[in-house]
Parts: C-alpha cells; sequence; structure tokens
C-alpha cells in the first residue's frame, strides 16, 4: 500500500483514501483516481493480457480509448468484463480482475500463442478451418469460442435498475474541455437553453491535465470556475459522467449517464445509469482530439503509452508509471511530457524525436533524428532501443515510455450519419467534412484547433454562429497558442511485429499481408484483420493501419478513406439499452374489470395481446385445468355462465356518414341495420385477405358501436382511421376507441336471461320477443346505472353481452354472480370461451390467419356485390376462388379417444402423406365436452362437399396420425335455436 | 340511484396516494370526461357550441382551458372535455344535447385513468416518463405522449401540477412507472 509512483500536486483528494483490490492483492488509491491512475501509483503496470497473443498489457491511454485496460470490474452478479480501468472511477471496496488470462496474469499459459504468432496471422481462421468440413460444427467453433473473447459474464440477472430519459435543449455540446466550456458559456450567458455533456467526471477536459494558465490562472481552475459559473444558470444542464454515443436522424442524439457507476452500489432505488435521448436544435461537438501511437516493434509493453496520457497521469493524477521514463515523438506535443514530468521530478532518459532540427533541452537529453525500434521487459518495459541519427543504435533504460504520433480529432460523431472526413495536410490527419448532421457544429481540437487559444476561440465564434447570436462577443480568455509542428511518422521502417490495434492484436504485419492476399478497400482490411473492432473500436490504431494501407497502394491517406464511423461511440451495455422494458415490466398489463374479483377466485391467468385474461377458474379438488373447462362448458350449456369479454376491442363511430363509412369497412351490408340491431361484419385487407370480424350494434342514426378481436383491436382501429383520414375524407365520421370505457360481460346460457332479469331495470323488457336474437340498446341496471346490453352469442347459447362503466365492472361481476347463485352461474374463462366457440363453428383469430378469406371461411357471400367495400374487388381474383379452394369444416375423430391437433395436415384416407397430397389443415382444436371427443375446426379442399368423407390428420411434429370424420363445424345446436330462444 | 360500488383504476376504494422525495403522485378518479369532435363541415358551429358549455374560448393546439368545465386539445376539432364526475355523472350526454348534432360525443369517464403529479421536481421526474419537452411546458399546455409504451396525455396545470392521463385497463402499469421514477431521481 506505498503508492511508490505517487507524485506531488494532482486533483485528487488525498483526505479520502481508497482500498481496492486487483487480482487479489489490496491497493489504496484517492478519491478522485481511475482504476488505472491508481494501479500505476502502485507500481502496477501489468493490467491486463491480449486478446488473441495473451501478450502482457498496460494502459496505453488514460480516457476512453482505451484499447489494453481492460478489467473484470466488481463480482457477483455485478460483475462487469471489458471495463477500462482508465475510466472506471475508483471507489472505496472496488475489485477488479484481470481477465483473458489463466492461471494468472503474469503467469497466462494461453501465452503460448504469441511463440506460435507465425502461424496465427490475419486470416488465420479462415484458412486453417476450412477442412474436414465437419469438424467445424463440432471441434473448431466450440475450441475457438472457447478461446475467444476478453473478459467473462456473471451468468446472472442484472441486479440494478436502468432508465431512460428525455431531454430538449437549444444547442447540445458535447465535451466540456476548452472549446466545449467557452461555448457553454457564450450559449448560456446568450440565455439559450444548452446541454453540456461529457464523458469524465470532471469537466475541463484537457485542462485538467496541461500544466499551463489561461488569464493567468492554472487551467484547471479555470475550468473550475467556468463550471462553477454555468452551474449557476438554469438554462444550461451539465452532464458529466455521460457519454454522448449517437448522432441520430432529426437532431437526436443518445447519451449515457453513468449514475452510479462510481459507487460501490446504486443507492436505493437508483438507475445505474441513464440512456438519454437528448433533442436539440443545434449540436456543437467539442470532443478534443486523441492522440495516436507510433508503430515499432514490441510496442506494447506494459510501461509504453501515448505521450498525453503520460502528461495526464501526472499532472491529473499524479502520478507516473516509473520513475525514469523516456518519450518518443515525431511533434512538438511529445515534448510537453517531457518538461511536465521532468518539473515532476521523474527522471527523464531522454526524449526520442524522429524530427532532425528540433531544439535541444537543458534539462534532459533530446535524441533529434532517432527512433525506437524495439523494447525489452518481460511483464514491462525495461529497455527502448533507440536508432540514432548517425545510424548507431543505444539502449535506454525506461519503465515507461511515452509515444507522441501526432493528434487525430475526434470526429467520431460528424460521420454517423454517413459524413465523411477530409484530409488535412498540415495536421496529418483527418478533419470534419463538410457533410455534417444537420445542426452539428464543430468547435476546438475536434475541428483541428490544437492549441487552447484556438479551442476557446472557435469554441466562442461558433456558438455565436450556430445560435445566430448577435452584438458584440465577449473577452476570449488569455491562452497558449503553439502552433502543430508535427512531421508524420506512422511506423519505424522494418518492423513487422508493431502494433497497430492492440486490442485486436493487429501488427504492421498482418496490414501488409492482408494488401499482399488483395484486400484493398479499407472495409476488407478492417474484417480481414479485425483492425478497429471491438470495445475501442480502434480510437488509437485506425490511422497508423490506414497510413501502412496507403503506403502498400501507392496512395495517399486521404484516398485510402476511413472505414465508417458508427454508433455506440463506447460500449454500452445491454441492460441500458433495456432500461426498464425487462421482465415483467417487458410491456405494461391490461386489467380487466373483473380482474381483482377473479384473482380472489384463483383463476389463472394468461396473456392475451397485453390483457390478462382468466383461461379458468379452478374449484377445489380440480387437479387438472381440463376438468374446470369442462365444468365451465357443462355449467354454461346447462345454466348460465359469466365471460369477461371487455378486452375485445370497442371503437365508437359517430357521423351522418358512419353507416356508409360501416358499409366500406365491412364487406357485408350495414347502410340498412335497423337502430337497436347488431350485426355479424367481416372486414377484408385491401387484398382481399380477412382482417378481423366482429359486431356492429346500432345504437342511433348516426351512432355504432364496433367490436373487434382482442388481438386485433388496435390494428382495426389504427385501418378504420387509415380508411376515414386516407380513403374517405368526405366522409362524415368520427371514430374514438372505448375498449376500456365500458366492462362488457358474456352472460351466455339457458338462464341468461333470468339472470339478466334480476339486473337489468324493470322498466327494459329483454324477452326474446321485445329484445331479440342481435337487439342492442342503451339500458339502466341495478337501479339506474347508464348500460348496454347486446343480445349476441359466441358460445351458441342464448346470450347476451351487458356493458356497464368499468369501474362498476367489478361490483357488477360480484352482483352477477350472487343473483346467479340460484342458477348455479359459473364463471368461466378463455378456455371455456374457446371450447364453446369451436364447438359451434365460430371462427377465430385461428381461422383469421392472415391467409383466408372469407370463401374460405364459409361466408363467401357474404361479400355484398351491391356496394364497394375495403378487399371486395381482390377478392374475387381466380386464385383466391380455385374450385377445389379451403373451406371450413368440422373434423372429429372416428375412434372417440383420439387426440386432434391443431397444425396437423389432413391427408386422404389412403395414398402418400406429402405436402404434393395435402388436402387442408386443422387450426382449432379442443375437447368438447358435449360431444365427449375431441373435435377440431379445419381448412379442406372443397370442404363444403366432402361431409362424411374419411380422412387422415398427421401431424408429422407430433408423430400423429388419426382417421378423422369431416363433419359440419357447427358441432352443437347447428340450426341456432339456442341462441333464439 | 344503482347501489353497484365503484372501485378506482388501481382498483382501490379511495384513491391511491403515493409520496416521494417531496413529489406527490395521486390517483384522481373523480373525473367524467368526454370526447368532443366536431362533424365535417360544422367545426364552427362546434367550436361556438363547446365554447358557450365550457363558458371559454375552446383550447388551441396542445392546449387546456380550465372554466366552468375543463377541454384540452387531442386532435384535429376534437378535444377531451373534463368535469368533476359528482356533478357531471352524465357528462357525454349533456354535452350531446348541447351539440345538437354539430358534434360526435363519446363517454371517455373510465378509458383513462388521472394521475396528478405535485411537489416542485416534476420536471426531473417526468423527464424520465415521456419524451415531450416538459422543461418548456407551462400552465395550460397538453400534450400527447407515449409513457412506459401507453399512449398517455400529460397536461400542465401549474409548475408544480401536472395532470397524467393512461389507459385505464393499464393503470397499474402506468403507476409504477411513475412511482419508480420517482424513486429513481428525488
Amino acid at each position: 500500500m506505498t503508492q511508490k509512483n505517487r507524485l506531488s500536486g494532482g486533483q485528487i483528494d488525498r483526505t479520502k483514501p481508497m482500498k481496492f483490490m486487483f487480482d487479489g492483492r489490496f491497493h489504496q488509491g484517492y478519491q478522485g483516481d481511475t482504476l488505472a491512475s491508481a494501479l500505476l501509483a502502485n507500481n502496477v503496470r501489468l493490467m491486463g493480457r491480449s486478446f488473441k497473443y495473451h501478450r502482457p498489457r498496460g494502459p496505453l491511454t488514460a480516457g476512453s480509448e482505451e484499447p489494453n485496460a481492460l478489467v473484470e470490474l466488481r463480482g457477483g452478479a455485478r460483475q462487469e468484463p471489458n471495463t477500462r480501468a482508465t475510466t472506471a472511477e475508483l471507489f472505496d471496496g472496488l475489485v477488479a480482475k484481470s481477465q483473458n488470462r489463466w492461471p494468472s496474469l503474469a503467469f497466462d499459459a494461453m501465452a503460448i500463442n504469441d511463440r506460435l504468432s507465425n502461424f496465427l496471422t490475419a486470416g488465420f481462421y479462415y484458412k486453417t478451418f476450412m477442412w474436414p468440413k465437419a469438424f467445424w460444427e463440432k471441434l473448431y467453433e466450440p475450441v475457438i469460442r472457447k478461446a475467444a473473447g476478453l473478459g467473462s459474464l456473471s451468468m446472472k440477472a442484472d441486479p440494478d435498475e436502468y432508465d431512460k430519459g428525455f431531454r430538449h435543449c437549444d444547442l447540445l455540446i458535447i465535451g466540456a474541455g476548452p472549446a466545449g466550456l467557452m461555448a457553454a458559456l457564450t450559449a448560456g450567458r446568450a440565455g439559450a437553453e444548452v446541454i453540456l455533456a461529457d464523458e469524465d467526471f470532471s469537466m475541463g477536459g484537457r485542462l485538467n491535465a496541461e500544466t499551463f494558465s489561461i488569464n493567468n490562472e492554472v487551467a484547471s481552475d479555470w475550468a473550475a470556475a467556468a463550471v462553477a459559473e454555468l452551474s449557476s444558470m438554469t438554462n444550461v444542464r451539465l452532464m458529466t459522467r455521460t457519454t454522448v454515443i449517437g448522432a441520430f436522424d432529426h437532431g437526436i442524439y443518445g447519451a449515457v449517464e453513468r449514475v452510479s457507476d462510481h459507487l460501490h452500489t446504486p443507492d436505493a432505488g437508483k438507475p445505474r445509469q441513464i440512456l438519454w435521448r437528448i433533442y436539440t436544435n443545434k449540436t456543437m461537438l467539442c470532443a478534443g482530439a486523441i492522440e495516436r501511437p507510433i508503430a515499432f516493434d514490441n510496442n506494447d509493453r506494459p510501461g509504453v503509452m501515448l505521450a498525453s496520457a503520460m502528461r495526464s497521469y501526472a499532472n491529473r493524477w499524479a502520478v507516473t508509471p516509473a520513475q525514469r521514463v523516456a518519450i518518443f515523438t515525431n511533434n512538438d506535443d511529445g515534448h510537453r511530457t517531457a518538461m511536465d514530468l521532468h518539473a515532476k521530478g521523474v527522471k527523464i532518459a531522454a526524449v526520442v524525436d524522429t524530427r532532425p532540427d528540433v531544439a535541444l533541452s537543458d534539462d534532459y537529453q533530446v535524441l533529434r533524428g532517432a527512433q525506437v525500434l524495439d523494447t525489452k521487459g518481460r511483464l514491462g518495459l525495461t529497455f527502448a532501443e533507440v536508432k540514432l541519427a548517425d545510424g548507431t543504435e543505444r539502449t535506454l533504460e525506461c519503465g515507461a515510455l511515452g509515444v507522441s504520433g501526432g493528434w487525430n480529432p475526434n470526429l467520431h460523431l460528424t460521420c454517423h450519419q454517413r459524413g465523411r472526413p477530409t484530409w488535412d495536410e498540415a495536421l496529418s490527419a483527418f478533419v470534419p467534412g463538410d457533410n455534417l448532421p444537420d445542426g452539428m457544429h464543430v468547435a476546438g481540437a475536434a475541428n483541428g484547433a490544437l492549441s487552447t487559444h484556438g479551442a476557446l476561440e472557435t469554441g466562442m465564434k461558433v456558438a455565436r454562429q450556430a445560435l445566430e447570436i448577435e452584438g458584440r462577443a465577449g473577452k476570449l480568455p488569455q491562452a497558449e497558442d503553439a502552433p502543430v509542428k508535427i512531421t508524420p511518422f506512422w511506423f519505424v521502417e522494418g518492423t513487422t511485429r508493431g502494433w497497430l490495434d492492440q486490442q485486436n492484436d493487429v501488427t504492421v504485419k498482418d496490414v501488409k499481408l492482408s494488401h499482399q492476399e488483395g484486400f484493398r478497400s479499407v472495409e476488407h482490411l478492417k474484417r480481414y484483420t479485425t483492425l478497429g473492432m471491438a470495445t475501442d473500436q480502434g480510437k488509437t490504431s485506425n490511422m497508423g493501419g490506414l497510413a501502412i494501407m496507403a503506403e502498400l497502394a501507392g496512395k495517399t491517406i486521404e484516398q485510402t478513406g476511413t472505414t465508417i464511423f458508427r454508433p455506440p461511440y463506447t460500449p454500452v451495455p445491454i441492460a441500458t439499452f433495456a432500461g426498464r422494458i425487462k421482465g415483467m415490466e417487458f410491456h405494461p398489463t391490461r386489467l380487466t374489470p373483473s380482474h381483482y374479483w377473479a384473482k380472489e377466485q384463483g383463476a389463472v391467468f394468461v396473456e392475451v395481446g397485453n390483457w390478462l385474461r382468466a383461461q379458468w377458474f379452478p374449484r377445489p379438488g380440480e387437479t387438472h385445468w381440463r376438468q374446470s373447462v369442462d365444468r365451465e362448458v357443462a355449467a354454461t350449456r346447462a345454466s348460465v355462465g359469466v365471460c369477461d369479454c371487455t378486452t375485445l376491442g370497442k371503437i365508437d363511430v359517430q357521423g351522418t356518414d358512419a353507416a356508409d363509412f360501416l358499409n366500406k369497412i365491412y364487406c357485408n351490408a350495414f347502410a340498412k341495420l335497423p337502430v337497436g340491431k347488431t350485426r355479424y361484419g367481416l372486414m377484408l385487407r385491401e387484398d382481399g385477405i380477412a382482417m378481423d370480424d366482429g359486431t356492429a350494434g346500432r345504437l342511433a342514426e348516426d351512432h355504432f358501436v364496433v367490436t373487434t378481436t382482442t388481438a386485433n383491436a388496435a390494428k382495426v382501429y389504427q385501418h378504420m382511421e387509415f380508411a376515414r383520414q386516407c380513403l374517405f375524407p368526405d366522409m362524415d365520421v368520427q371514430l374514438i376507441s372505448t375498449t376500456e370505457a365500458w366492462a362488457q360481460y358474456a352472460v351466455a346460457g339457458p338462464n341468461s336471461r333470468k339472470l339478466l332479469r334480476k339486473i337489468v331495470d324493470a322498466e327494459f323488457d329483454i324477452s326474446n320477443e321485445a329484445f331479440p336474437f342481435m337487439a342492442c340498446g342503451n339500458i339502466t341496471v341495478c337501479g339506474g346505472l347508464r348500460a348496454r346490453l347486446f343480445r349476441i352469442s359466441f358460445s351458441g347459447e342464448l346470450a347476451f353481452e351487458i356493458a356497464v362503466p368499468a369501474r362498476y365492472g367489478d361490483a357488477l361481476m360480484r352482483r352477477l354472480m350472487k343473483d346467479g347463485e340460484e342458477f348455479n352461474v359459473t364463471p368461466y374463462g378463455t378456455e371455456a370461451l374457446g371450447v364453446m366457440r369451436i364447438e359451434k363453428g365460430h371462427a377465430a383469430g385461428n381461422e383469421l390467419n392472415g391467409t383466408t378469406t372469407a370463401l374460405n371461411l364459409g361466408m363467401g357471400r357474404m361479400v355484398s356485390k351491391k356496394k364497394d367495400s375495403i378487399g371486395s374487388v381482390l377478392s374475387e381474383r381466380p386464385g383466391l376462388n380455385a374450385d377445389d379452394a379451403l373451406k371450413l369444416v368440422g373434423i372429429k375423430p372416428l375412434n372417440k379417444s383420439d387426440k386432434v391437433t391443431a397444425g396437423g395436415h389432413l391427408m386422404n384416407a389412403q395414398g402418400p402423406v406429402d405436402a404434393a397430397h395435402d388436402q387442408g389443415y386443422v387450426t382449432s382444436a379442443a375437447f368438447s365436452p358435449s360431444l365427449d371427443s375431441m373435435i377440431g375446426l379445419a381448412f379442406l379442399k372443397s370442404g363444403e362437399v366432402r361431409m362424411g368423407e374419411r380422412l387422415r390428420l398427421v401431424s408429422p411434429v407430433t408423430d400423429l396420425t388419426v382417421e378423422v370424420e369431416v363433419v359440419s363445424a357447427h358441432f352443437v345446436d347447428p340450426e341456432g335455436e339456442r341462441l333464439r330462444a | 340511484m344503482h347501489d353497484l360500488t365503484p372501485i378506482t383504476a388501481l382498483g382501490g376504494l379511495a384513491p391511491q396516494v403515493d409520496t416521494h422525495g417531496g413529489v406527490t403522485c395521486t390517483e384522481v378518479p373523480d373525473v367524467a370526461l368526454a370526447s368532443y369532435a366536431a362533424r365535417l363541415g360544422q367545426e364552427k358551429l362546434a367550436q361556438a357550441a363547446l365554447k358557450k358549455v365550457l363558458g371559454a374560448a375552446v383550447p388551441d393546439v396542445a392546449r387546456l382551458v380550465e372554466a366552468e368545465l375543463a377541454a384540452f386539445w387531442m386532435g384535429p376539432d376534437q378535444w377531451m372535455i373534463e368535469a368533476p364526475l359528482a356533478r357531471h355523472e352524465t357528462l357525454a350526454e349533456d354535452l350531446a344535447n348541447a351539440a345538437r348534432g354539430v358534434a360526435s360525443v363519446t363517454e371517455q369517464t373510465d378509458a383513462w385513468t388521472r394521475f396528478d403529479l405535485t411537489g416542485d421536481r416534476l420536471e426531473t421526474v417526468l423527464e424520465l416518463l415521456c419524451q415531450m419537452n416538459i422543461r418548456a411546458m407551462r400552465a395550460g399546455d397538453a400534450h400527447r405522449g407515449s409513457i412506459h409504451h401507453l399512449g398517455c396525455f400529460v397536461i400542465c396545470r401549474g409548475a408544480e401540477h401536472f395532470s397524467i392521463y393512461g389507459p385505464r385497463a393499464s393503470a397499474g402499469s402506468l403507476h409504477h412507472a411513475l412511482v419508480s421514477e420517482m424513486k429513481s431521481v428525488l
């Protein structure tokens, strides 16, 4: 617990020490540390093993672009693989494990791969595992899968909550470095609604990692003061720990806020992360720039890192990765690192600069025109081999090497809508092109303004332009404005195992091999070598690969181009995308008005759409659902049953053209339906296929109530609205859903009228004469409550549907049960409902399956030729009207004990059983208590003329072959005497 | 007078009230609702009739008007009328009579469930629930949007008072969403 590499200063809180564990060993850091900075402080450079060759690796960066230092954070169900140690905030009690190694990080048996590297180059899988073919599935794939990947999942359910949220602003500023802060100050002072988002927990960007000053203030202090001012503005919202992950259409940006990742566990009820959808008029991308490495042999040893990262660790976190460090650079920025670390007392072994003409230093050695050729050190850097300008070689002793190959503007989000960056020769880097997402502007280093002055200046200027702020601009703070001095240098000549993509173990040699094998497009290079894939998406590697590819192809980097940038900018847990939409909350639930009562009865519920419907009501002694269902069917047919049918869609149709409108919607006629009557209706799709069925009751000349099936309620309403608004805009018709407004119960069975007589107020005559089959009307019940009564029947029995305002549904159900005691009233669920409708031969969703027509359903003549309705023309297509068209029939087994299963196909009694001889298929099947055997509804070729024929019902899936007889689909009361009683 | 006892959308005899972090979520069942849609070609007459009943000009797009009755905009030439249930049990019938055939009126009382959020940090709760620009909403704004996949109306009655109408059958899911987010941010 010594923190051997901790320096003075920094932005850590030394009064708040924190104990943490890495690979079973305790260490200490401070509040403000990341896991990487705290490990480096404790002289731990080795933090992981590489993906393919299992080479020892330490942090390359100090930010979210990190390819190497990936760990498994936390344990148990909260274990998170592939977490970047460079962004994981330290908290007391943090536990992390290295990953992708066995048995330990220091000794990894899989490192044998590194010895076999000559055989494991890019494309190795494609070439090696081609033969024998059968081995792929059984041997190669399982072995490769086991060896592949980085961290492991806990395989336990995530215990945390995740939220989704929505925010709106005039200006979204992405990145709170000098450009972002200046933009926010400019926009905020002008009164605009601003959101400033930064992925870091501390705003300021590189101002927190540099030693220079702004307005004679330490840069980080200026940043803190700017943040303080912004915090005081009610029109500015500061979002720290928030990564803007994507630029989507219409000014919408995705952002992930890590609300609780810096805590041991989230506070009770609090989310771990929030996925924000930000709607903005304008956006300023102020995401800064990312330094790029230089490829040379063994440039991946722990201790080799970006020079800017080394500077960040020293200045912000007061940490040096080693007591003696060296720098390898091709630009002036590398020298800053040497100066800063030297000022903090770290020994500078040398600054190796590829440029022959750079200035020397009084404080440390500068090797001009030199290059680092190779490194040494088993689990961490010990020596760097340097080739001097005169060609001689020299060994530098150093525990860390800061590498600077220049800076790449962080333009990821400018390309999320297929924008392409352009090449800036002076910077030797791509800068944002002119095809940005709508409303996006770019400022600061992200746009190539790499000095602090440039960032502040463009931050202010672009904010004023974006928001069209008029008047005099405020005074710009004074800051350094060093020009970019860089001589492009991508890789050391002759290197083979110089690492370009450290996350995917892609070397210079792999890129050359890819080119040699004919892959000329950068996209192909990416797929062949895996350059730029995985969690870091090549933020530090892509440019190196492009440069080499360009050289090999004899093109410029600009001509070579970049791969497509896609969201998310940094990895996002799947749970964050899911939010609270998971488990029982995956979708909203709809409860029927009798739900609480049904629950008291012990009902078994089934999900239908989002509804929970009572499936059956078990009684004491019933051990199988069939016992309950058979009882419910028998009791209903014998006396009276009650079923909650609220779930059926109800659409209120009003207007002077309401009847004509229904004439268009339904294939059968409705215009002449008398007030007080209900009619069965069949809706067709435009292509003539049956869409939905239901009833429409006419409550007044200009007022209908249409019912739909439960599952299709929303779809039918949408269809009707489309017809109303787009097909028949000249019709006077108004629609609104009333599905949930009314509790509606089917009261069915020979005693249903007697039961209802006790409920319906006396002034309403519901006798057969006054209220015959298919009657409907407004009534009152229980002493004056407004209600509706429909005499319709799905069960085939004398039946009514009674509707009251939903809040009284519970009470009405209880009243029906109480008043029905003398009739042995029985509540029935959807199973009994299904059995009775099959017995009656009524079509339902199984029959209206999206392939069937009115003709198939036996309702061909319902399609009125006297009027035009949606689907009527196309229902006449010859293909839908073949002589042997499928017709709805009933089937019953010859042997009463045989099963009938839905989905089975019908074959002739003799002959082959294959698709060519298929006669039809079974859509619905049930055990019929009334017939004491299973029965089914089926679509059978020429079914109407095959009554009495014997067929085979075959189901190869369930290995079933049963002899069945074709019968009428109306198993019960085919003449309809009961329902008219 | 009938003798059936109503239950609230959440299944209780009395409205449910939840308070967390200074925000209170109250189930509001005692509201009569009716939709009012102008007949084709009768838009002006329908508005005039509604104005008379409301005692105020009909609300503009995405607005609420509170007078003798309250009304909020639902769609082109379509409004939802709100009234205290105890005094307006027959709201739909009364409106239809007042409209005299120039508007279609449909009872919506139990098609919806209403939850009122009151407190001083409603914006932080609501921005986790719905996509609309809550921060920009002022008293009298009434928007339609989605909460937890449910089509809802979000109505601002004041900086510290919002009403949310959602489908009655999904009251439990909506309530769960509201209270979860209250606990999430407060």
